[in-house]
This record gives C-alpha cells, structure tokens and sequence, in this order.
C-alpha cells in the first residue's frame, strides 16, 4: 500500500501500530514471566509481572487516545478505519491478557507456600507454553500483516481448549483423591482458566488480523474444544 | 490484497458494479457503454451505469476523472457547446435521450440541475422560482402562489424568506441563494436532479442544510450528485461511482464502498493515498 498524500496520517498510523507492537512486546514477556514465576515458584520474578502491568494499562490508555485522535483529525476511510478500529480492540485484547498473566503470577505466590501436585504444576506449564506460543504467533502475524498465519493460530485454539479441558479433569481428581490438595488445586484450576481465556483473546486478535487486511473475519465457526467440561460431573 | 480484481476491461458492463443491495430496485436512468468526446479527446470510456429511481448516487473521483462530463450528458449540457458529443446509450424511462429529436428543453425540466455557484437571478425572490415555471405552464395567480410556496418549502427556505418574497434573490446569503436554486429546480417538477458540486461554495452549516435537504428530496426525486468532498458523499449518498481517467473503476452501495472497497484505485483514492 502506497502513503497518504498527507505525511502526518502515515505517521500518525505507524505510531499507532509501534504502540501495539509495543504492547505485544510487553504482554508476551509478562505472560513467558508469569509461566516461569509459577514453574521455578519465583516469588520475586512474580511481583515484578504484577507490578509491570501498570505499563500495559497505560500502553492500552495510549492506544485508545491515539485512536480517538486519529479518527477525530484524519476521518480514515476503508482500510485505514478498519486498521483504526482494530487497534482498539486489540488492544482491549492484550490489555486482558496481561490481566490474566498477573493473576497466575499473583496465584503462583500463593502456591509456593503449599505443595500443589507436580505433575498438575506442569500440567499448567505445558497448557501456558502452547498459549505462550499462540501468542508469539499471533503478534507476529499482525506484525507481518500475515492473515495465512492469523488463521494457523485461529485453529490452534482447538488445541488449548482440548489441553485445558483434560487439565481440568485432573485437577478434579487430585481434589477427590486426596482433599488436603483442595486449596492448591483450586489456584492451579483458575490459573488453568485464566490461560485459556487467554487463548481465547488471541483468537480475537488473529480474527483482527484477518479483518484489517479482508474487511472479514475467518468465516467457519470457531473451534471450540471444552464443551465436554460441562458434562463432567464428579459423582 | 486481491489482485485479480483491479484490471477489468472498461467496456465489460459487468465491471465492479454492485454485488448487493440493487436487486428489484427500479432504475431511473440506464446508461450503456457511453462515450464522450471533446473533439478528438476520449472524455469517458464505456460507461455502464444504472441511477436508481429515488436513491441517491454520488460520483466521485479525482479532477479531470469525466464525473461533471457525465452528470452534464444526463440533461445533455454538453449540447450547448460545439464538437462535443456522446455515444452510447443514456436511458431514460425508457427513452434513449441522447436520440436526436429529443424536447432538450423539456428534458432539462425533467432532470433538473443544481450548480456548484448559486446562480439566483437578478430578480426577485418569488421571480426566481416563478420564472422557470412559466416556461412550461401558464398557471393563475393563486395556483402559482402555492406552487412557489410549496417550492420553497421543499427546499427548506419558505420559513427565513416568506416574508420578503418580493426582495432579490440577491440579497440572500450564499447557502439561502443555493436553497432558492433548489426551489428553481423543484418548482418545475423534475423526476432526477443533478447536484454538481453543490456545497463547494458554501459554509459547514449551509452545508449541512443542503445535505439534510437532499436526504429528504430523494423521496420524490432521483438524485445524482458530484462532489469532491468524500466525506459528503459518504453521508449523502446510498450508491457511489468511483470514477478515473474516464472509466467506471468501482461501483458499490456507499457503505460497502466506504469501508471495503474492491478495486486497489478506489482504496488508494478514498484514503487519500492517490497521486
């Protein structure tokens, strides 16, 4: 794509796309960082992801000032609006990721003063470095403009819900099996939930990668893997 | 980016017109392969182009794309100057009105034209719609009191000029001038009329009253406007023709075309990426 007869949109537009970058940069370190806290049971590391998360929410009060500015002083039209308006939602997105990794890491101090089953904790591990990878992807996709690998992370998210799903069934196991487990399971269990939802934000962001580029979304459904999580009934 | 869809031979018909949205719609005027000279100089290359029966359509596209060429070949303007001529098809109801033979004087009340300058006549107010009117009818004093009122009501200034009907039409400021240009046009009840440029001249609220105008206008009418302002087009219209060195690029409901359009000359235009 050709630039703007006005310089200032094109810059106005690559500010925009740094601050995300920016912020992508940002989410997928704090999300490797909350990963590592839980796994190494790194208390210090944990507190620096939570107090980092100031600097996301601000990248994220910058993206949408950059937005309102842009729409307000440029009027963009076709694919520049839809390159606007994908901004804020994508950074809603990362904004909620970062959340979500400070909650593990909040969740991962808590556990290192009980002893959660090992094989759960790298059970939580191995879910984490699939989301982890999905989000790698996906930044890069939206880096490289790559709407073929926004659709590769778009499908993987089958992957996680199934890997989630069956992370789940265990934790209820190790609860039944043995109760004195309930309170670290029960972190595990929603740090489990808290990368999948993750996961979930990432396909939004490939579905945007795809809809800055096409003016569409990906037209199948979307994969969705836990719907057996309801059936699940321990008896 | 599609780039299977940016090379279309100009004369295929099918060319970028509107996927969506036209079905069942009557058309008013039915332009075919339509051509149009300057002497020797080619000024529109095989247009294929439907105006819908009380819809708004906007043509735009860079100075010098042919869009005031063929908004001025719908009343046949281009008649008044010589070596100029068009060929193709131009249908009107049924009617090819570029036949020869055509009442051109009755064809330009029927598809009535507002220009970028108000050209309010040196005359009175009530003149300057009354005028038009007597060319075509000879109407008794009250029936030409309403018709005049009911003019000036449908171009939204009965209200800020009933009591000075008698004053000039030069007297009013440059957006009251241009709703009294309006109120020439309606006066002599034209099924399509022609805006080119109409709010060039005019201040942001003047502006803003016309755009209103025209929303409201194209219950009875067939409207078709050109304009250089993207963003008056977006509001105003509900089809827009992208237009490029004499070719019909894109053709497409204003909001498909706006936010997804399908040609990259239409995208690198709307964005303001041309050039």
């Amino acid at each position: 794509m050709s630039d703007h007869i006005l310089k200032r949109f094109d810059e106005d537009l690559e500010k925009l796309n740094a601050t995300i970058n920016e912020m992508g940069g940002l989410t997928e370190s704090q999300f490797a960082k909350a990963l590592d806290a839980v796994r190494e049971r790194d208390t210090a590391l944990a507190e620096q992801v939570i107090a980092t998360d100031a600097r996301v929410d601000e990248l994220d009060a910058q993206v949408q000032q950059q937005t309102v500015q842009l729409l307000a002083l440029r009027q963009p039209m076709a694919n520049d609006l839809r390159v606007v308006l994908s901004s804020i939602k994508i950074a809603a997105a990362l904004e909620r990721i970062a959340d979500y990794a400070k909650n593990t890491a909040k969740r991962g101090i808590v556990l290192t003063g009980g002893s959660p089953p090992p094989s759960a904790v790298a059970g939580i591990d191995r879910l984490g470095r699939l989301v982890r990878n999905a989000l790698k992807d996906v930044l890069d996709a939206f880096a490289d403009d790559n709407v073929e690998k926004a659709h590769d992370v778009w499908q993987r998210d089958e992957e996680i819900d199934q890997v989630y799903t069956g992370l789940f069934r265990e934790l209820l196991t190790y609860m039944m099996e043995d109760p004195r487990t309930i309170t670290a399971c029960t972190h595990l269990l929603f740090m489990a939930k808290n990368i999948e939802r993750a996961g979930d934000h990432i396909t939004n962001i490939a579905e945007l990668v795809s809809f800055r580029q096409t003016g569409k979304t990906f037209a199948e459904a979307r994969p969705k893997g836990s719907g057996a999580l309801y059936t699940t009934g321990a008896t | 980016m599609d780039t299977a869809t940016q090379t279309a031979p100009a004369t295929n018909p099918m060319v970028r017109h509107a996927a969506i949205g036209t079905e069942g719609l009557p058309e008013k005027v039915t332009i075919r392969n339509l051509e149009f000279f300057y002497g020797e100089s080619r000024a529109l290359k095989g247009i294929t182009l439907s105006l819908y029966a009380n819809k708004t359509t906007a043509f735009i596209g860079p100075s010098g794309c042919g869009k005031s060429t063929l908004l001025r070949i719908l009343n046949r303007m281009y008649d008044l100057y010589p070596g100029q001529r068009a060929t193709g098809d131009v249908m009107f109801d049924g009617d090819n009105l570029l036949a020869p033979g055509v009442d051109i004087n009755l064809l330009r009340a029927r598809i009535g034209m507002v220009f970028q300058k108000p050209t309010p006549f040196p005359m009175s107010i009530y003149e300057n719609v009354a005028f038009g009117i007597r060319l075509y009818e000879k109407l008794p004093r009250a029936e030409m009191d309403a018709r005049v009122e009911q003019s000036l009501r449908r171009a939204a200034l009965w209200d800020e000029v009933k009591d000075k009907l008698g004053a000039s039409g030069l007297s009013l400021s440059g957006g009251q001038q241009q709703r009294l240009c309006i109120a020439r046009t309606v006066a002599v009840k034209p099924e399509v009329i022609l805006f080119d440029e109409p709010c060039s001249a005019l201040d942001p609220i003047s502006t803003a009253k016309i755009e209103e105008l025209i929303d409201e206008m194209k219950k009875d009418y067939t409207i078709v406007i050109v304009t250089h302002n993207m963003q008056q087009a977006a509001r105003v219209s509900d089809f827009t023709a992208f237009m490029y060195l004499g070719e019909l690029i894109e053709f497409d409901a204003t909001a498909n075309l706006f936010t997804t359009p399908k040609d990259k000359r239409t995208q690198a235009y709307i964005t303001g990426r041309f050039g």
